[in-house]
């Protein structure tokens, strides 16, 4: 199996309150914030490359993953490709482009170009970019494609060949079970992380991944290793095609209201009820 | 002038309260740019959930029955051939709208504006707020194509009321997609609770890995959670622990929340916990360190352990 994964640097979610707006309110400044993967594609990219293993024999892959990440071609794309290589992808795929100039149906346009070269068996995505927090991209891509959409997958089971699915996809009502046929673009919620959320049909049915708090696997030192000789591609937006009239227009930036009033420590639980039931009246 | 459409989002043949943000923002547009609006009920018992959703001053209210479970391919195809008459549709930002308008759009060629926080009419040019960066920036955006596509966030939009009169309902024809047939409904556990709903609850009780395990979520939150006739929420951690359904996470990948009082307990305040909560009026932070980053949102901070603090606070609240 096949699986195209991909991926785009943003400025550390971590520390998204430090971002600044410029003075005329054009543009969001992250000086200073260092670029991170996506956390929403770590994710996806974890869910792929249990995907394509058998995770009861070490480093044993039983398909490919491809990378792809839309950025600058500068030394922060490329390091984040790298260190999905470094994760256990086989390769990467760099498109030049600068954030402002995209949006997520551009990107989605990229995404059709590169499938269409590629024919992966999937596209495992993020639901969103913790920059733009969209979550666009990846329905857009599937309609461009003709391809069905499974949004916010939590539990994945391929049959042996991986060309149907059984997914579990997480709403906001509950659990929904849906059966795909691929080829298919998903996106991954918080829970693919989960140690049971991936069954491959090679990798022994019983097999329970360590259970990961907030991202994907860290990647070995020997991954690390390998990942310098893995290829990265590089093209432009041109090589691909690609219309990059933008449909949306960001007129103005500006940061949240600062919360008004001060904290109080409240010394015991009768000052609190006092304060909530007289002061501020909410109980 | 915006010419609207709402589509409705049903589960179990009635309308949810996130149709009612969805029509509050259509009314916003519409009435903004001198247009008018109209719901769409699709999806298995849309005939009667149209009934519903006549009393809300829509130009008309169309239907599409679709029976059995819902699928993305099952529904866009028909969304879009009735969208081709508006200028904008509009559905709330939840699992349903962010799922099933993206698709919609690629077929109309539209923009989308997703997960708007207030909807912009000065000029007649319509423009649109959008929480980013987990709620630490805010973008105003226009969009470009000829047709919109937004979703709204239904903590930001208060449910419209029903204003008498009856729209005409009208029925339209089902589209078919090739796509549909890639994907089969095996079914949906619907998550019911007597308690009310976390993205419409006045209070909003959350508790965070602190709790360690599923056994306190039950004898230490819930009687808070029903002495405040609150909702019960979580974070991450709490979920991913497996001590509450994942529904009730709250944050930046689960529900955004405004209510008038939010209660933290034993939740440190993560940048994206904090992204689903910090517009709630008055918050409340139970936690013992009193360092944690819920502080820099607290309007009321008790420095306790939550083992004693909360028991202790909800036989107090029920003594009010
Ligand atoms: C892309 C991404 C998206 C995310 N989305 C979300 C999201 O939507 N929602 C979300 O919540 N998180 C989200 N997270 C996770 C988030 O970063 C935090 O890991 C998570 O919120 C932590 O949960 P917590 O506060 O319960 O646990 P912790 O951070 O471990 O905090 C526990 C707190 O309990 C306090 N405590 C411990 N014992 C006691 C006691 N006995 N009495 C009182 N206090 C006590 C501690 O002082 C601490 O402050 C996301 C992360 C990423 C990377
Ligand atoms: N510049 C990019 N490069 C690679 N993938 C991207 C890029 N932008 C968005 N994506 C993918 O699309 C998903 C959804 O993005 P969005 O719709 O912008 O929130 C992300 O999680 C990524 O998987």
């Amino acid at each position: 199996m096949k699986i195209l994964v991909p991926i785009k640097r943003v400025a550390d979610p971590d520390n998204a309150s430090k971002l600044k707006v410029s003075a005329d309110g054009k543009s969001v400044t992250s000086e200073g914030l260092e670029w991170k993967m996506n956390p929403f594609d770590d994710w996806s990219l974890e869910a792929a490359l249990r995907l394509t293993e058998n995770a009861a024999e070490k480093n044993a892959r039983v398909g490919e993953v491809v990378l792809i990440s839309i950025g600058p071609n500068d030394e922060h794309t490329q390091r984040i490709i790298r260190e999905g290589l470094a994760k256990g992808a086989e390769r990467g795929i760099l498109v030049d482009g600068q954030d402002v100039g995209l949006d997520s149906d551009i990107v989605a346009s990229v995404l059709k170009a590169v499938v269409d070269k590629e024919s992966p068996d999937l596209v495992v995505m993020g639901k969103q970019a913790a920059d733009g927090d969209s979550n666009v991209a990846g329905t857009k891509l599937a309609e461009k494609l003709g391809w069905p959409i499974i949004n916010y997958a939590m539990k994945i089971k391929t049959n042996d060949d991986g060309k149907t699915l059984e997914v579990q996809r997480e709403l906001d009502t509950g659990v929904a079970t849906v059966k795909v046929t691929g080829p298919a673009v998903l996106t991954t919620s918080d829970r693919i992380l989960q140690p049971g959320s991936v069954k491959n049909g090679v990798t022994p049915d019983d097999h329970q991944y360590a259970k990961l708090e907030v991202g994907g696997r860290y990647a070995s030192l020997k991954g690390i290793m390998q990942a310098k000789k893995k290829p990265i591609d590089q093209m432009s937006l041109g090589d691909l095609g690609v219309d990059t009239t933008k449909a949306l227009s960001y007129t103005k930036f500006e940061l949240p209201p600062a919360r008004s009033g001060e904290t109080t420590f409240v010394e015991d639980v009768a000052e609190l009820v006092d304060k909530l039931h007289n002061t501020a009246k909410v109980i | 002038m915006a010419n609207v459409l709402v589509v409705a989002e049903l589960l179990e043949g009635k309308a949810r309260k996130t149709t009612q943000s969805a029509i509050t923002a259509a009314k916003q547009i519409a009435e903004g740019t001198g247009g008018s609006f109209d719901v769409l009920s699709i999806g298995d018992g849309a005939g009667a959930a149209a009934e519903e959703l006549t009393g809300y001053g829509a130009g008309k209210v169309l239907k599409a029955e679709i029976p059995g479970g819902y699928t993305c391919e099952k529904y866009a195809a028909t969304v879009a051939a009735a969208g081709k008459g508006y200028d904008v549709l509009v559905a709330c930002a939840s699992a349903f709208g962010k799922d099933l308008l993206p698709r919609v759009a690629a077929k109309l060629g539209a923009g989308v504006a997703s997960d708007i926080s207030a909807v912009h009419t000065e000029g007649g040019s319509l423009s649109y707020t959008r929480p980013m960066y987990a709620g630490n920036v805010f973008g105003t955006v226009a969009i470009k194509t000829d047709k919109q596509v937004v979703t709204v966030r239904q903590s930001e939009f208060g449910a419209a009321q029903e204003s008498g009169g009856s729209s005409p309902v009208e029925e339209i024809a089902i589209q078919t997609d090739p796509a549909a047939d890639k994907v089969e409904f095996l079914g949906v556990e619907v998550v019911k609770s007597e308690r009310p709903d976390l993205s419409e609850a006045d209070i909003v009780v959350a508790g965070g890995r602190a709790l360690k395990s599923a056994e306190n979520f039950t004898s230490i939150i819930e009687p808070l959670v029903d002495a405040l006739g609150a909702a019960m929420g979580a974070s991450r951690a709490a979920c991913d622990a497996g001590y509450v359904a994942p529904e009730l996470q709250v944050g930046q990948t689960g529900k955004v929340v405004a209510p008038k009082l939010y209660v933290a307990i034993g939740i440190s305040g993560a940048i994206q916990h904090l992204a689903g909560m910090k517009g709630s009026k008055t918050i409340v932070a139970i936690n013992k360190d009193k360092e944690a980053p819920i502080a820099q949102v607290a309007d009321y901070f008790l420095v306790a352990d939550l083992f004693e603090a909360v028991p202790a606070l909800t036989e107090a609240v029920k003594k009010l």
